[in-house]
């Protein structure tokens, strides 16, 4: 399918495909949005590429997804912001089951800081580097991942400590 | 304060690991490898825990601060006890069903929250919404904004120490409050937009009561600005209080009248017009100070703006159907389902099934909500119910600010720097 890019956006695809020849895997649109997936190890090259060459230089959102039963299962999306060209972008790297690990870009925009830690929290994708790499939303006593899709729906009984519902009579 | 000492001193007797593992994050933040004040011999150093319930955090946020006398040294925010997992809920529902959902996410400003979702579901599953539904929402979503920035305002100058302000937003709030209920049939979760247009028409009453509104709202903000832009008390509490730097303020990540405040004329409905915002005239109002002063100009602003946004959608207003007369993508109009029995099988397989985007869609679609730019991200597996739905909160984003932006601040000053970034933490924790 033919691409149908801004002036802006064809020009950062291409640089990227000069610069990243061997890393770049595949660009294309769906409903209107542009999507780059990249190889896992040259994340941080591409994004700093991105934010000095490319104006990309507010991110506004790291997105986890679980491709249940795909190889690669995990994949991490990244929502670009150029305020100069007025242009979103989407940056896509995979990482697989055994060990989702990828490396942190909190060095290049600081605020992937507590998306990352989100995207850890929900599908235990790590990120190598990570300044403070906690859960955000649960409790670091909880063992599981609750947006892969085999964690079901209501829970796991027992999985969390709940507190004492009767009042302390000591 | 090195870890064994706050450890002594706490005994957490509920999620054990979360607190050792919190503290110990805050011992590490800044931490240099020399550290040269290792010894407090005066005792003036001290651990603060505010929160998670504290009348001021406007919800459940906690906040670990390390003080110095009266000055934060460091905080880490804990963040999590409104989780509901509604991005788990959203994959096991139709995107219809999910609605009411989004109605509790930022709960000051639902319709907002409503029109986002329905524009993202919107663009991925290419549905066409009538000219007249495209201002109802404008109109909406403005009051919302209005409604919104009306509580940050009473909450804010309470939190500044002015607590009869407080019944006066709240007044004219009553009076939106009313507006929503004449308009939607709900005055606080209101669920009034469907994909594929708006529920019901606006009605003459409504119409009258929005025209009313938008009459005599500009006379109120007046008096609003009247007592605050000259106060001293109210300058002095947030004139360079919870300062976010223009060159630090994209990379922390601020959304909304947060960045606006610190310089950036970003807004999605001039980056990316939705609804019919590219035929409407409005200004963006930016400060450049980036403290709490420059926020509240900003919102008060972002007020007469949704006025003026308000007053063109009203004479724009075109006629004709609110929702689009497409059985395979929207409900059916009442009418239909009660008299004829295409209609009712249509509206159940809505119900039942809902719409269904093509397979393999990816598509984000981001609204500016009173807070800032609130997204839905869906991945579509062509069947009802989206493989997976994030949604792009903006006080999640704002909360990241307000860790980086207490540091050096006065413990005094936390409440109106939370009251000024003005997060809701429905949104914030999903």
């Amino acid at each position: 399918m033919a691409l149908e890019l801004n002036e802006s956006l064809q020009k950062t695809i291409d640089g990227l495909s000069d610069q990243f020849t061997e890393k770049l895997i595949e660009v294309y649109q769906s409903t209107g949005d542009t999507f780059v997936r990249i190889e896992a190890e040259a994340l941080v090259e591409v994004c700093t590429y991105l934010k000095n060459e490319h104006h990309f230089v507010y991110l506004t959102d790291i997105i986890g997804t679980d491709r249940y039963t795909s190889d690669e299962r995990f994949e991490v999306i990244y929502n670009l912001i150029c305020l100069k060209n007025q242009t979103r972008l989407f940056l896509k790297v995979r990482c697989d089951e055994e060990s989702p690990v990828l490396t942190t870009v909190s060095t290049v925009w600081k605020s992937a800081n507590w998306m990352e830690r989100e995207v850890y929290d929900m599908f235990g994708v790590r990120f190598n580097d990570h300044p403070d790499l906690r859960r955000i939303f649960l409790p670091e006593d909880f063992d599981y991942f609750p947006l892969r899709k085999e964690f079901p729906l209501l829970g796991i009984q027992g999985s969390i400590e709940l507190p004492n519902t009767t009042p302390d009579t000591e | 304060m090195k870890l064994s000492d706050i450890q002594s001193k706490v005994h957490s007797t509920f999620f054990k690991e979360h607190q050792r593992k919190l503290y110990q994050s805050l011992e590490d933040k800044h931490t240099t490898i020399e550290q040269l004040d290792d010894g407090d011999p005066l005792n003036s150093k001290m651990i603060l825990n505010m929160g998670p319930q504290h009348p001021a955090t406007h919800g459940v946020i906690r906040l670990v601060l390390q003080l110095h006398g009266e000055t934060i040294e460091k905080v880490k925010l804990d963040i999590g006890y409104l989780h509901r997992g509604v991005e788990k809920i959203a994959e096991n529902k139709t995107y219809q069903e999910f609605m009411p959902y989004t109605d509790r996410m930022d709960y000051l400003s639902p319709y907002s929250n409503n029109v986002a979702l329905c524009t993202a579901v919107e663009k991925i599953a290419d549905v066409e919404v009538p000219e007249r539904a495209h201002y109802i929402r404008m109109i909406g979503c403005e009051l919302a904004r209005i409604s919104s920035h009306l509580l940050w305002l009473g909450t804010m100058v309470m939190d500044a120490g002015a607590v009869s302000f407080f019944i006066w937003t709240f007044k004219e709030r009553e009076k939106i409050y009313d507006i929503m209920d004449r308009l939607a049939g709900h005055r606080f979760t209101v669920s009034h937009a469907r994909i594929g247009g708006v529920a019901n028409d606006i009605t003459d009453e409504a119409m009258g009561a929005i025209k009313e509104f938008t009459q005599m709202f500009p006379k109120e903000l007046k008096d609003y600005h009247k007592l605050l832009d000259r106060n001293r008390l109210f300058f002095d509490r947030n004139e360079a209080v919870g300062v976010l730097k223009t060159k630090d303020a994209l990379n922390i990540g601020a959304k909304g009248p947060v960045l606006r405040a610190a310089g950036y004329a970003y807004d999605v409905r001039k980056f990316a017009p939705y609804a019919r915002y590219d035929e409407v005239e409005f200004g963006i109002p930016t400060r450049l100070e980036g403290d709490n002063l420059a926020r509240y100009f900003v919102r008060m602003e972002e007020m007469s703006e949704s006025i003026r946004i308000i007053r063109q959608c009203i004479d724009k207003l075109p006629k004709g159907l609110v929702r689009t007369d497409n059985a395979k993508q929207a409900y059916p109009s009442k009418d239909e389902v009660y008299y004829s029995m295409e209609g009712m099988i249509h509206d159940f397989m809505m119900t039942d099934t809902g719409i269904c985007p093509p397979e393999g869609a990816e598509s984000y679609h981001a609204v500016e909500a009173p807070k800032g730019e609130l997204g839905y991200f869906i991945q579509s597996d062509g069947t009802g119910h989206p493989w997976r739905m994030k949604i792009n909160a903006p006080s999640f984003a704002n909360l990241q600010v307000l860790e980086n932006i207490l540091d050096g601040e006065m413990v005094a000053d936390t409440v109106v720097i939370i009251g000024g970034l003005d997060p809701v933490m429905g949104e914030a924790d999903k």
